[in-house]
């Protein structure tokens, strides 16, 4: 499987990061080079085996949902580009 | 009198409590010494008043007979670790003014053993190097490098194990998601341990790849690191992988004999890009091994090859989905004379990331997105699991697994960071040990013809740290290594 100019615009719209047009070819062919290496695990024998997720066999921890925290939105916008008050700002997406 | 930067862990606590100094002393020399270093850039930044002021607060603890068990201890903290009121940037651009208003559940457990915060070290922009030449903040050098040609640290813990050789910390944390720990240990002669997966929490840790991070300590001694394990280690109710497990006394494993204990030689590690001098050095190891009484038995880990490629489907998707966070909006950098919200995301993560970062995010999107999911991370998520079998089955027949760290010893800056994969070959054998979540130390072992240390790497079974530090103690002992 070759990755082409056109999949890895298509992944970079996703991962949302904006690709200069000059950088496009040599991007495709790193990434390209990348995968082609990877493409030694189609030789390993994977029938009936299991898809591992994480090291740990526990099932994750269950807690109560209750509020145990919270009353500091200052805090939490502290580190904020752009902030009114205790909100987030970003660019006006509706006319 | 010896002086106080030449102590490590151990030592630094014993003459603190033989008040043969105080801590604001130990403090102020450490300070003096990074504020004056000119040549390594392993720190990026530190915080003389606030260092200064604990140091005052552990000596008066200690004048009243209540010291606590590393009080007054200089601790340098890795760039990925939030510390309350610390900018923590894991080096990036992208989140170079970040400042946490909380603090990460290991350094708030050093400090709360009396531990003091000496600053912040370099490391690969969001750990994702083995080199640390992707620092937002420059390249680090190692301090073995000779006159005019410049060695990197390894990555991406590299500020750490630079600080740790130079003597400029007698501790640094470290983070180890492939190899981030113990590759640079090798590379700059210090004592790395990754612990279990599960031992340490991950709260407060800047996420790469959530299944595979862990914290740990690079010191110039395994007794060293043993100590500042004992103190970072623990269960955590806030990180959902935590393990609740007793945490044993890591130092008591550092005097117990190794006669009888059988470790394992994996032929698979043999491989053809190994330089004589580290295989010299392996077989070096397994001689020392059995002049102290171990028993070496051969070992077989079939699937090895596999792991590096494994590792950068898995570690690229985590990270994908961790980094999907940095977007402009709630912290750090924010692209300016933007066109609408769509070009904010995309131009601020294009400016924010480095080249590497946005590599490892556009692979793990694409293996994660519809028509290739099943093709590479399910297939990676597979053979993850034949790695796991090969090393239960291993662990049959033997207590833990003696390797090189890494396939060369350091190299220059700017040699290997043309090629990505090239670079990543430096962790062909510390992968396999982190994608199985197992305990691994590197220690430092001898040195190559250019004078470069190298390290050899002990893999132990899950949890069973103890049995890598008696015998990491054993190597130390016998190879006798000289720090800088």
């Amino acid at each position: 499987m070759s990755l082409d100019k056109t999949t890895l615009e298509r992944v970079a719209y996703l991962a949302r990061i904006k690709i200069d047009a000059s950088e496009i070819n040599k991007m495709t062919s790193e990434l390209n080079n990348i995968m082609k290496w990877i493409e030694e695990l189609n030789e390993v024998d994977i029938k009936n085996v299991k898809p591992m997720t994480g090291v740990s066999n526990e099932y994750l921890r269950e807690r109560e949902d209750e509020v145990n925290d919270g009353g500091y939105s200052d805090k939490i916008v502290s580190n904020a580009p752009e902030k009114i008050d205790n909100s987030f700002t970003v660019p006006k997406v509706i006319e | 009198m010896t002086k106080i930067s030449n102590l490590g862990v151990v030592d630094t606590l014993e003459g603190l409590n033989k008040k043969e100094f105080s801590s604001v002393e130990v403090i102020k020399e450490y300070l003096n010494l990074i504020e004056n270093d000119s040549k390594l850039n392993a720190y990026i930044h530190f915080n003389a008043e606030k260092s200064l002021s604990s140091a005052k607060l552990s000596d008066e603890r200690r004048s009243k007979n209540e010291a606590l068990p590393l009080d007054g201890l200089p601790i340098a903290v890795k760039d990925i670790f939030c510390v309350n009121g610390e900018k923590t940037s894991a080096c990036s651009k992208i989140l170079e003014n970040f400042i946490p208003n909380y603090e990460s559940t290991v350094t708030s457990k050093l400090w709360k053993a009396g531990g003091i915060y000496i600053g912040k070290t370099s490391m690969d922009e969001f750990a994702m190097g083995s080199s640390n030449e992707t620092s937002y903040f420059g390249s680090v050098v190692n301090p073995w490098s000779k006159e005019g040609d410049k060695l990197v640290p390894g990555g991406s813990s590299g500020g750490s194990a630079s600080a740790v050789a130079a003597k400029l910390a007698p501790v640094a944390l470290g983070t180890d998601t492939g190899g981030s720990i113990r590759q640079p240990a090798s590379f700059c002669g210090t004592v790395g341990i990754k612990p279990t997966y599960g031992r340490c929490s991950r709260w407060g840790i800047i996420a790469f790849a959530s299944s595979l991070d862990q914290a740990g300590p690079l010191t110039r001694s395994v007794r060293d690191s043993a100590l500042v394990l004992e103190n970072m280690a623990g269960f955590d109710n806030l990180d959902s992988t935590s393990v609740n497990i007793k945490v044993p006394k890591f130092t008591d494993a550092c005097s117990k004999s190794i006669k009888g204990m059988k470790i394992g030689i994996p032929k698979e590690y043999k491989i053809s890009g190994l330089s004589s001098e580290v295989e010299n050095i392996w077989n070096d190891g397994i001689k020392w091994m059995e002049d102290a009484g171990a028993e070496i038995v051969e070992v077989t880990l079939p699937h090895t090859k596999y792991a590096l490629p494994t590792y950068y489907i898995v570690a690229p998707a985590e990270a994908s989905a961790n980094l999907a966070r940095y977007d402009g909006v709630k912290y750090g950098f924010r692209k300016e004379n933007i066109q609408d919200l769509e070009d904010m995301y995309s131009s601020t993560r294009a400016e924010g990331f480095g080249e590497e970062v946005k590599r490892r995010i556009l692979i793990g999107t694409y293996v994660l997105s519809a028509g290739y999911y099943d093709a590479y991370y399910l297939r990676a998520q597979k053979v993850r699991t034949k790695i796991v079998e090969d090393f239960n089955l291993a662990f049959n027949n033997c207590d833990a697994i003696l390797t090189p760290t890494a396939p060369t010893g350091a190299f220059k800056i700017g040699e290997k960071n043309m090629d990505p994969i090239t670079m990543y070959m430096n962790d062909i054998f510390t992968v396999p040990a982190s994608l199985a979540g197992l305990p691994a130390m590197s220690i430092p072992s001898g040195l190559n013809s250019n004078g470069c240390p190298l390290g050899l790497q002990l893999i132990g079974k899950g949890f069973d740290e103890e049995t890598l530090f008696s015998i990491g103690a054993a190597v130390e002992n016998a190879a006798n290594f000289q720090s800088i």
